[in-house]
C-alpha cells in the first residue's frame, strides 16, 4: 500500500533525471548555447561586481538597456565574442578585448590607418585611443545623443581627457601639448563651449574622427597644402579670396614659406579678428615674415602709436586687406597707386593724391627709398652731435672754472 | 673779494624781468616739461618705460591729446612774444630791440665774448665782462625760437596732416615726423641739461638762480657778473630808475619749489632719454 503510493514519485524523479542527463549531454558534446544578456546580469548586473583585481566588472543594467546597444538588442556576446563559445562561468579573468569591426568594419577600417592605431601597434602599452575610449563602452550612446562623449559639443572635451591630460601627453609624446585648453579659449572653442553652436567646428572637423593623422602626412586634411581646402569647408568667401592673393598664390606655386590660414591665425588659438588685441597681434604674425615693414612701420607714427597701445590707428591689414593680399604693382592691390588715396580715406577724411603720398613705411637709412628723409636725418644727426658736443665741452669746461662763492677763494689761492 | 668801491648798497636790487616776461617763462617752462613727458613715450615707444608715462596720461591716445593741449599753451606763448616785439619795435619804436646790449640779435661782441669765456676757462685770460645779455643766454633764446618754430611747424602739420596735404606734398609729413621728434630731443636734451647748468646748476649759481622768478639780480650778481651793464647803467645814470625793493620771502619760496620740481623732472627725462639711447634701442 505505502509502496504503491510511491511509484508516481519515483517515476517522476526517474523521469527528471533521465530529461536533465538528456539535456546535458548534447549541450557538453555539440555546439553550447551562447549565453544570454540576462545570464551575464546575473553576475555583472550587481553594482559591486568585481574582479579578481578589485577591478569593478558592474555592467549595470539600466545603463546598457539605455545604450544603443542595448536599444537595438546587441548581445553581450556579439562584442566579448571570445564567451560565445564559453561554457564555464565565472569564466576566465583575462578575455579578450571587445570587438567592434563586426559591425563596425568602416570606422575600425578608417581607424587602423590613424596614428592612434599606428601608436597601439608599435607599442602594446601605448596610451593611444581606441574605440571605447572616445566612444565608451556598455553605456556607448550614437554621436546624436547630447550625453554622448562624440557628441559634437562634448568631443573636445571627449580627446581632452588624453589631449588635455599632463601624464598622457608625456607618455604618448605628443609633441604640441595640452592644445585642448588652447582650443578652449579660441572663437571654435567659445563658440561650441559657450554659444553652443553645432555649426562650429570640434576636433573632428578638422582633423577627422576615425583616420587622424600628423600633419606632416600629406594624406591628412590638416598637411600644409590641405590647410586652405580644409577651413574653406566653413570659410567659402575667404577661401577663394585667398586662393587669389599673393600668399595663395605663393602656396599654389609650391613655395614652402607660402603662408596658409594657420600661419597668421594660429591652428588652435584662433581669435576673434575685430578689436585691438587682433590689431596688435597681426603685427607680430606679419612681422615673422615680413621683418623689415615691421621695423619701418614702428618707425612712423602708426607704428609708434601701437607700441603705446593705441590701435585706433592702421596696422598691417587695415591697408594691405588680410586674404586678398596683392603686391603693390596689381591694380587689385588696395595699396596700388589706384586705389591708395580711398585706402587712406579709410581713416583720414581729407585724403588725396599728395596725402597719400605719406610713406607709412619710410626707412630714414634708406637713400634710395626716401632720399630727402635721409638727408634731412643726416642734417639732424649732425645738428645734434654738433650742439652737444660744443655745449657739452663748454658746460665740462665751465664746471671746472667755476667755483661756489666763498669756497672758491680757498681753492683758488 | 676786493670790497666794491662806491657801492650805493650791498643790499640793493634791480630789475632785470618785468612781471610778463616772468610769467610768459612760467608758461613757457610749464607747457615744455608737458610737452616733453607727453611726446617722448611716442618718440622712444619702443623703450620699457614709454607705455607706462604715457599711461600716466591715460595712454597713447590722451597723451596725444594732452600733448596738443600743451602745444597750443606754447604756440600762444610764442604769438604773444612776437606780438609784443612787434609792438615794442613798430608801435613804441625801441630800435633798441634789433642791436645794442638790450637786444637778443647776436653781434660780434658775442663772438668776442665766446672766445674770451672759453680762454678763460683754460685760464689764458681774464673772465670777459658781459653786458645784459652774455652769449649763450642769445643761443638759448634762439634755440628756444627756432625749435619753436621749427618743432611748431611740424607739430602742427602732424596735427591737421589732411589740411596741410593740400600745401605740402604727403612725403614731407615723413620729414615734418622725424624733424618734430629730433628737434624735440635737441630741444629736451639742451634745456634739462645745458640750460639747467647754465643757468642754477653750474657751481656760482647751485641750486638755483631765482632771477626768472623774482624778476631781481642783486647788487653783487649785477656787478660782479655783469660788470659792463652795470658801469654802462651807472654812466647813464640809469641805476636808480632799476632800484627795487627786495622780492618778498613767498616768491623765494614758490620760485624753490618751481625750480626744484622742474629740475628734477627735467634730469628725470634725461635718465629716461639716456637709457632708451644706450640700453633700449637695437
Amino acid at each position: 500500500m505505502r509502496l504503491k503510493r510511491l511509484i508516481p514519485v519515483v517515476w517522476l524523479a526517474a523521469c527528471l533525471t533521465a530529461a536533465t542527463a538528456l539535456a546535458q549531454k548534447p549541450a557538453a558534446k555539440a555546439a553550447p548555447k551562447p549565453p544570454s544578456n540576462d545570464d551575464c546580469l546575473a553576475c555583472h548586473g550587481d553594482a559591486a561586481a568585481a574582479g579578481a583585481s578589485g577591478r569593478s566588472v558592474a555592467v549595470l543594467p539600466d545603463k546598457f538597456g539605455a545604450s544603443i546597444h542595448g536599444l537595438v538588442g546587441v548581445a553581450c556576446v556579439d562584442c566579448h565574442a571570445d564567451l560565445a563559445k564559453s561554457s564555464e562561468f565565472p569564466h576566465a579573468e583575462k578575455l579578450a578585448p571587445a570587438t567592434c569591426v563586426t559591425c563596425h568594419d568602416k570606422a575600425v577600417a578608417l581607424y587602423d590607418v590613424s596614428v592612434h592605431a599606428e601608436a597601439r601597434r608599435a607599442q602594446a602599452q601605448s596610451v593611444a585611443a581606441a574605440c571605447k575610449d572616445c566612444h565608451g563602452s556598455h553605456e556607448i550612446k550614437p554621436a546624436q545623443d547630447p550625453e554622448s562623449p562624440t557628441h559634437h559639443l562634448n568631443l573636445p572635451a571627449t580627446c581632452g581627457r588624453c589631449h588635455g591630460n599632463a601624464e598622457i601627453i608625456r607618455k604618448g609624446r605628443i609633441a604640441i601639448g595640452d592644445v585642448v585648453a588652447q582650443f578652449q579659449d579660441s572663437i571654435h572653442g567659445q563658440a561650441l563651449a559657450k554659444s553652443g553652436l553645432t555649426v562650429a567646428p570640434n576636433c573632428k572637423d578638422c582633423h577627422n574622427a576615425h583616420d587622424i593623422k600628423r600633419r606632416t602626412d600629406p594624406a591628412s586634411p590638416v598637411y600644409r597644402t590641405s590647410i586652405p581646402a580644409m577651413c574653406g569647408k566653413c570659410h567659402q568667401g575667404v577661401e577663394r579670396r585667398y586662393q587669389t592673393g599673393v600668399h595663395g598664390d605663393a602656396l599654389a606655386k609650391g613655395r614652402p614659406d607660402a603662408p596658409v590660414c594657420v600661419t597668421c591665425h594660429s591652428a588652435h588659438q584662433i581669435a576673434r579678428t575685430e578689436g585691438a588685441a587682433w590689431k596688435a597681434h597681426v603685427l607680430a604674425e606679419c612681422g615673422s615674415c615680413h621683418p623689415e615693414s615691421r621695423k619701418t612701420f614702428r618707425d612712423t607714427f602708426h607704428g609708434r602709436e601701437t607700441q603705446l597701445g593705441f590701435m585706433r590707428v592702421a596696422t598691417c591689414a587695415d591697408c594691405h586687406g588680410a586674404h586678398d593680399i596683392y603686391a603693390k604693382r596689381d591694380a587689385r592691390s588696395t595699396v596700388s597707386t589706384a586705389r591708395l588715396v580711398s585706402t587712406c580715406g579709410k581713416c583720414h577724411a581729407g585724403s588725396n593724391p599728395s596725402f597719400a603720398q605719406y610713406d607709412p613705411h619710410a626707412d630714414r637709412h634708406n637713400h634710395a627709398r626716401n632720399p630727402l628723409l635721409f638727408y634731412t636725418s643726416k642734417f639732424m644727426e649732425a645738428l645734434l652731435i654738433g650742439v652737444f658736443s660744443f655745449f657739452g665741452i663748454h658746460t665740462a669746461l665751465w664746471a671746472s672754472r667755476a667755483v661756489k662763492p666763498g669756497v672758491g677763494r680757498r681753492s683758488q689761492e | 673779494m676786493p670790497e666794491m668801491p662806491a657801492a650805493p648798497s650791498r643790499q640793493n636790487e634791480y630789475r632785470r624781468f618785468g612781471l610778463a616776461d616772468r610769467l610768459m617763462h612760467g608758461v613757457l617752462m610749464f607747457s615744455f616739461i608737458g610737452l616733453a613727458f607727453t611726446g617722448m613715450p611716442l618718440l622712444f615707444s619702443d623703450a620699457p618705460w614709454a607705455v607706462r608715462l604715457a599711461g600716466i596720461f591715460g595712454g597713447g591716445r590722451s597723451a596725444g591729446i594732452v600733448h596738443r593741449v600743451f602745444a597750443s599753451m606754447m604756440i600762444g606763448c610764442f604769438v604773444l612774444h612776437v606780438w609784443r616785439l612787434m609792438h615794442r619795435l613798430f608801435v613804441k619804436k625801441e630800435l633798441e630791440v634789433l642791436w645794442g646790449p638790450a637786444s637778443m640779435t647776436p653781434q660780434p661782441r658775442d663772438v668776442q665774448e665766446m672766445v674770451a669765456h672759453l680762454r678763460w676757462f683754460l685760464r689764458l685770460g681774464p673772465q670777459p665782462r658781459f653786458d645784459h645779455f652774455t652769449y649763450w643766454e642769445k643761443f638759448d633764446y634762439w634755440a628756444v625760437f627756432w625749435g619753436m618754430g621749427v618743432i611748431g611747424g611740424s607739430g602742427l602739420v602732424l596735427w591737421f596732416p589732411e589740411f596741410f596735404s593740400r600745401l605740402l606734398p604727403g612725403s614731407w609729413f615723413n620729414i615734418a615726423l622725424l624733424v618734430h621728434g629730433e628737434e624735440g630731443l635737441l630741444a629736451v636734451g639742451f634745456i634739462f641739461t645745458i640750460h639747467f647748468f647754465n643757468s642754477h646748476l653750474r657751481p656760482d649759481k647751485f641750486p638755483m638762480d631765482p632771477v626768472i622768478f623774482t624778476g631781481h639780480v642783486s647788487h653783487h650778481e649785477l656787478s660782479e657778473e655783469r660788470p659792463a651793464e652795470f658801469e654802462r647803467l651807472r654812466a647813464d645814470r640809469r641805476l636808480g630808475d632799476l632800484e627795487v625793493p627786495p622780492a618778498p620771502g613767498w616768491v623765494h619760496r614758490l620760485a624753490r619749489v618751481v625750480a626744484v620740481v622742474a629740475v628734477t623732472l627735467g634730469l628725470a627725462m634725461v635718465g629716461l632719454i639716456l637709457y632708451a639711447v644706450l640700453f633700449a634701442r637695437p
